[in-house]
């Protein structure tokens, strides 16, 4: 009785969180005339119109190329310096620990806004503007922290006696590491890979400060759909959707990880 | 556990040290910097020293955005922390559910913020939404969140709740998967009820990734740029001109960077002191004086 209970909540909350994407899918396949000209449940004459608009048109399409790319090298990057401080953080007590623990945790609490304009002054400076390892290296400065913090979480988990013996028994450090105590966290890599794809895929200012043609990501050139005639509300939604999917198929590839960090995972 | 004591673990924290100070320092002395100059162009700046911070503690418009800010980031915290919780406390442990039912509550925090305002005024518009239209032709209610400013209030919050309580269900659901299954047993043997178990079994074993999932929402809600900014653009009015988004038309619309840097200064700075505050308040409750 009880369970069943908390099924219909369940059912009742996704069909709410499911309803605005769905609306915004019902726009995407019909005409902009079409949705100006009257209010419909589901699209009556389904047009690929606006979907084909984007494909072919590279200086929309490229924006998620770009988006990938830049995402990608920062959540590989984030992974790469984050495994050993956190490593370090869980097992070490050192001069500063703790301020540098809060130190990094700062930086996900500097407004955005106003940061964007040293940002771009200071990749200007080093000639790295417009490329995508800039955005890649920005979006650091908030999924690092996150990393660290996440993943120092699942590592605290891990028993000690697991580093005394594997060093008792001769394995340097790095090989210790790589070989024995990362599978040993792998769901916690997956989380921590989850969350830094996610913070950095969703951000917008930075990413749109720091790019100019080269390296724009979608979500800033969603911006042009504001044309002399009016929003094409169609071309937007169209967009739109298609910035959930690689999102949706990020969270489909780790699901498994993602049940099985979320159960071994003290975070 | 006591940890190891050494110093060399420095070594292993120099790359992110490095990284992040790369992209945290230089920036945050350039702001510093522009916030006591007053700059004409290039190369044109004048020494005022807290003139802008000065001007900005005297501006009242600031400190409405300020308050509404503080509002925006306490209704959030209040509506989000326990309604994630009771989600996790629903959803299955095991079995086929898991994945679908995280897939499914994961998908809204991939969706790029822009994109969130943009579902949002394409849903909630009173000509075109299914939201806007059902309130206004269904039940008669006017809705009209260009116009009104709690329509406006409203939209907003709806959207941040649908955004970000998956956030918080998320680390909710892996602080309980967590628990030990004997520390369920040993409820059972001792007949407490599914309250008391979660009172003084859950709850506090929660306490971590709730520590997490608080101060970031408290972070971010009170960061919100993107999302209203597209959706209402901070209107009717100045209703829904949130800090970040008074902060954008001081600094880059008029160009002042004096007063955007004194302005974003003390901006990092109220964030900087709550989460301080909540931080060390949320580690004392678990040790001791809990209930």
């Amino acid at each position: 009785m009880k369970g069943k209970k908390k099924t219909i909540g369940l059912v009742i909350y996704f069909i709410l969180l499911m309803m605005p994407v769905y609306w915004m899918l019902n726009m995407s396949l019909r005409s902009n005339a079409d949705i100006l000209a009257s209010f419909a449940l589901y699209p009556k004459d389904i047009t690929f119109m606006n979907y084909m608009n984007i494909f072919t048109d590279s200086s929309w399409y490229m924006g998620y190329v770009n988006a990938v790319i830049y995402v990608v090298m920062n959540t590989v990057i984030s992974l790469t310096v984050a495994l050993p401080a956190a490593y370090a953080f869980s097992r070490y007590q050192f001069v500063g620990d703790k301020q540098m623990f809060f130190w990094l945790l700062t930086n996900r609490m500097a407004p955005a806004a106003v940061f964007a304009l040293p940002f771009f002054q200071l990749y200007s400076t080093i000639g790295l503007l417009d490329t995508h390892i800039a955005v890649a290296l920005a979006h650091c400065l908030f999924n690092v922290p996150l990393a660290v913090w996440i993943l120092e979480g699942f590592m605290s988990g891990v028993p000690r006696e697991i580093d005394e013996t594997a060093f008792i028994d001769g394995y340097s450090f790095p090989r210790f590491f790589i070989t024995i105590f990362i599978p040993l966290i792998r769901a916690g890599v997956g989380v921590t890979a989850f969350f830094c794809f996610m913070f950095s895929w969703v951000e917008l200012l930075l990413a749109r400060t720091l790019t100019v043609t080269e390296a724009k990501p979608i979500s800033a050139i969603m911006t042009r759909t504001i044309s002399a005639t009016g929003l094409d509300f169609g071309l937007l939604a169209a967009a739109g959707i298609l910035t959930i999917v690689p999102g949706a198929m990020v969270i489909w590839f780790v699901r498994n990880h993602m049940a099985k960090g979320f159960a071994l995972g003290r975070v | 556990m006591e940890k190891w004591p050494n110093n060399r673990a420095w070594l292993l924290v120099l790359p992110v040290f490095v990284i992040v100070a790369f992209s945290a320092i230089i920036p945050l002395m350039t702001v510093i910097n522009y916030s006591v100059q007053d700059i004409f162009g290039p190369g044109q700046s004048v020494f005022v020293g807290t003139e802008w911070f000065r001007e900005m503690l005297a501006n009242d418009r600031l400190y409405e955005a300020l308050w509404r800010q503080f509002l925006f980031s306490g209704l959030v915290l209040l509506i989000e922390m326990p309604l994630g919780i009771l989600i996790a406390l629903a959803m299955p442990k095991k079995g086929w559910g898991v994945p679908v039912c995280l897939v499914t509550i994961a998908l809204p925090l991939l969706i790029p913020w822009n994109t969130i305002g943009t579902i949002w005024m394409i849903f909630t518009r009173p000509d075109i939404g299914l939201f806007g239209a059902g309130m206004n032709n269904l039940l008669g209610i006017p809705f009209d969140h260009t116009d009104n400013w709690l329509d406006a209030w409203i939209t907003v919050m709806l959207m941040e709740v649908w955004h970000w309580t998956p956030l918080v269900v998320l680390l909710a659901y892996a602080g309980l998967r967590a628990i030990p299954e004997a520390y369920y047993q040993a409820a059972r043997i001792d007949g407490a009820s599914a309250w008391a178990t979660f009172l003084y079994i859950q709850l506090p074993k929660m306490r971590g990734v709730l520590t997490i999932a608080f101060l970031l929402r408290f972070m971010d809600s009170f960061l919100i740029y993107a999302e209203p900014f597209v959706l209402t653009g901070g209107g009717p009015g100045n209703s829904t001109t949130f800090l970040s988004i008074y902060l954008v038309k001081i600094a880059l619309l008029q160009f002042d960077l004096g007063p955007g840097g004194a302005f974003s200064l003390i901006y990092f700075v109220i964030v900087l002191l709550f989460s301080f505050i909540f931080y060390q308040a949320l580690q004392r409750v678990g040790k001791g004086e809990k209930v």
